[in-house]
């Protein structure tokens, strides 16, 4: 009953990491940078969903809307204010650009919402016993996989069967020529931004609904973490980020359980070096020589 | 300058290399001394070229000549830094790539650049893109206007393959078709813009001789039956001079020769650019 706790607990922590990990992985795919202040538009989205329901007395579900079209203007913005200028820049440019925001942004948070914590008030609380007792799964854990799951389906009805869709998808093969056949790159890079960070927004609520301490840099471990999901499973790759970040999530919850809670991490990233020496490119990516 | 040469007819076509038939309408193309820079290297210079609205016309020279120089002008992936491009006779000045693909220009690469990963009809509706108007919102809600959308545009990506009866590949990943298909797809793709303008980058490398001459018959049945003009850059003489009803011949970055065939052949600069001049001391 235990095992079942700790898998239920794991695959709830890696839901939110695929969540996050989408945004990285889409990213990835169509604008070929990673993006490292995905992690605290995460935590921009929990303070305004903090402060929507506990300052502003709004229901849980309009917090989240709040947060959502918050870090979608956001992360547009970011896009085009830090990134697009660079489009022709060399990458490492655009990723020192990427700590840059990430730092400006835990800064700008730090100085306007202070350093001391936050107790975020779940957007669901109480929990459903089974078993006499013996197993309680959280409302928020199941509400997680959940919300996961309907947004892993509907990104990939989204890429495979919308115009949009194929224009992203055309533009991750080779944006030169999506440009002749008539696709506004700029335009298919700055929906993918919003895209990402409204999914960054509904993470950052889930995560706070878990663990429910808000401070600048809440998003920074679990950025990193979903980005490692995003390796693991392939980045670039929709499936395989959901993968990524499902096994990240039962990896660090059993190792926290059975092995250590300090060594959870080490446990998580020596996984993820192991998986990259057998598979370089994570486990549903693909391997793409470079051309000379 | 400018507004003198805005909206003119073909005059004459000894100079414009424009068959009978298109004369007295607006050309496709008109190129107006356009040339470009590269720091201080001329990579195409003082270069004056018209297409008819339903001409062949042939672009040639030695390798580095600038040929695919010119059809990056004419996309719009280099900024002329000299002279006038017109688009069935609207100037192209400061129109992105994207513009210029609505205006009616598309293209085909020199070397393959199909979206591999996608499916053959996939990369035909790619080519769909902007004439397929629907909204993302009815896309993701399945609203009718979506279905219908949807079904217009399977149904034209099919009509599109079958140019090259190539309706039953259709679901097969792009990167996984033959060679021969890829290059034929890649033209698919392009008339799927619906061009005015179609710029074909070498089309018949490493064809052999049968789907060469299959080639040229394509070529002339896409014209015929879409009324637009071709423009297409090629090695292959026999494609070239066999279709081609105007030819120019570039040579670092110059026009050095235009006219027909007949002409183009028999001219003397031009057999200096393709044999070398000191042919004669051997």
């Amino acid at each position: 009953m235990e095992f079942l706790s700790y898998l239920i607990s794991g695959l709830s922590l890696g839901s939110v990491y695929a969540i996050i990990a989408l945004g990285y992985t889409m990213v990835y795919g169509i604008a070929k940078m990673l993006n490292f202040a995905h992690g605290d538009v995460i935590m921009v989205g929990g303070y305004i969903s903090y402060i929507a329901v506990s300052y502003m007395g709004l229901p849980g579900w309009v917090s989240v809307i709040a947060a959502m079209v918050v870090c979608t203007v956001l992360g547009v913005l970011i896009e085009g204010l830090a990134y697009k200028p660079l489009r022709a820049a060399t990458s490492l440019a655009v990723l020192i650009t990427a700590i840059g925001v990430s730092y400006f942004l835990q800064n700008s948070a730090l100085l306007i919402w202070g350093a001391n914590f936050k107790t975020y008030p779940s957007v669901i609380s109480g929990t459903l016993n089974l078993f006499d007792n013996r197993l309680s799964i959280p409302y928020v854990s199941m509400l997680t996989v959940v919300v996961c799951i309907v947004i892993m389906v509907g990104l990939t009805l989204f890429t495979s069967k919308t115009k949009m869709g194929k224009a992203m998808r055309a533009c991750s093969e080779d944006k030169g020529a999506a440009q002749l056949m008539g696709i506004n790159v700029n335009r298919t890079i700055s929906v993918t931004f919003a895209i990402g960070s409204a999914l960054a927004a509904i993470a950052g609520v889930l995560l706070c609904s878990s663990f429910p301490i808000l401070k600048p840099t809440t998003g920074s471990m679990p950025g990193i973490k979903a980005f490692t999901a995003a390796v693991f499973g392939g980045i670039g790759s929709i499936p395989g980020a959901f993968l990524g970040g499902l096994l990240l999530g039962v990896i660090e919850s059993f190792a926290k359980a059975y092995i250590s809670t300090q060594l959870a991490n080490t446990v998580v990233f020596a996984v993820l070096i192991i998986v990259l020496l057998v598979r370089p490119a994570g486990l549903l990516g693909k391997y793409v020589p470079e051309k000379v | 300058m400018k507004e003198f040469q805005k909206g003119k007819m073909v005059p004459m076509p000894s100079t414009a290399l424009i068959p009978e038939r298109d004369l007295g309408k607006i050309p496709v193309l008109e190129c107006i001394h356009v040339g470009i820079e590269f720091g201080g290297l001329k990579a195409v210079e003082d270069f004056n070229f018209t297409i008819g609205k339903t001409e062949i016309a042939g672009l040639i020279g030695p390798n580095g000549a600038g040929k695919t120089t010119v059809f990056n002008l004419l996309t719009r992936v280099y900024t002329p830094t000299h002279g006038t491009i017109m688009i069935d006779g609207q100037d192209t000045k400061g129109k992105t790539t994207v513009q210029l693909s609505k205006m009616g220009v598309a293209r085909t690469f020199q070397n393959i650049r199909l979206f591999s990963d996608m499916t053959v009809e996939d990369n035909v509706r790619v080519g769909l893109h902007n004439r397929m108007k629907y909204t993302t919102a009815s896309g993701i809600l399945r609203l009718p206007s979506y279905w219908k959308k949807e079904k217009e545009s399977h149904e034209r990506a099919m009509e599109l393959l079958s140019i090259f009866d190539m309706q039953d590949m259709a679901g097969l990943k792009a990167g996984n078709l033959p060679y021969g298909a890829q290059r034929r797809l890649e033209i698919v793709r392009a008339l799927a813009t619906e061009p005015k303008l179609l710029l074909l980058d070498e089309p018949a490398a490493g064809m052999n001789p049968n789907e060469t001459g299959e080639l040229m018959e394509n070529i002339v049945k896409i014209r015929d039956e879409f009324q637009i003009a071709v423009l297409l850059i090629e090695h292959d003489m026999k494609l070239v001079m066999g279709i081609c009803e105007g030819i120019c011949v570039l040579n670092f970055g110059k026009i050095i020769a235009k006219g027909t065939a007949e002409e183009i052949q028999s001219n003397p600069e031009v057999i200096k650019a393709y044999l070398g001049n000191n042919s004669m001391e051997g």
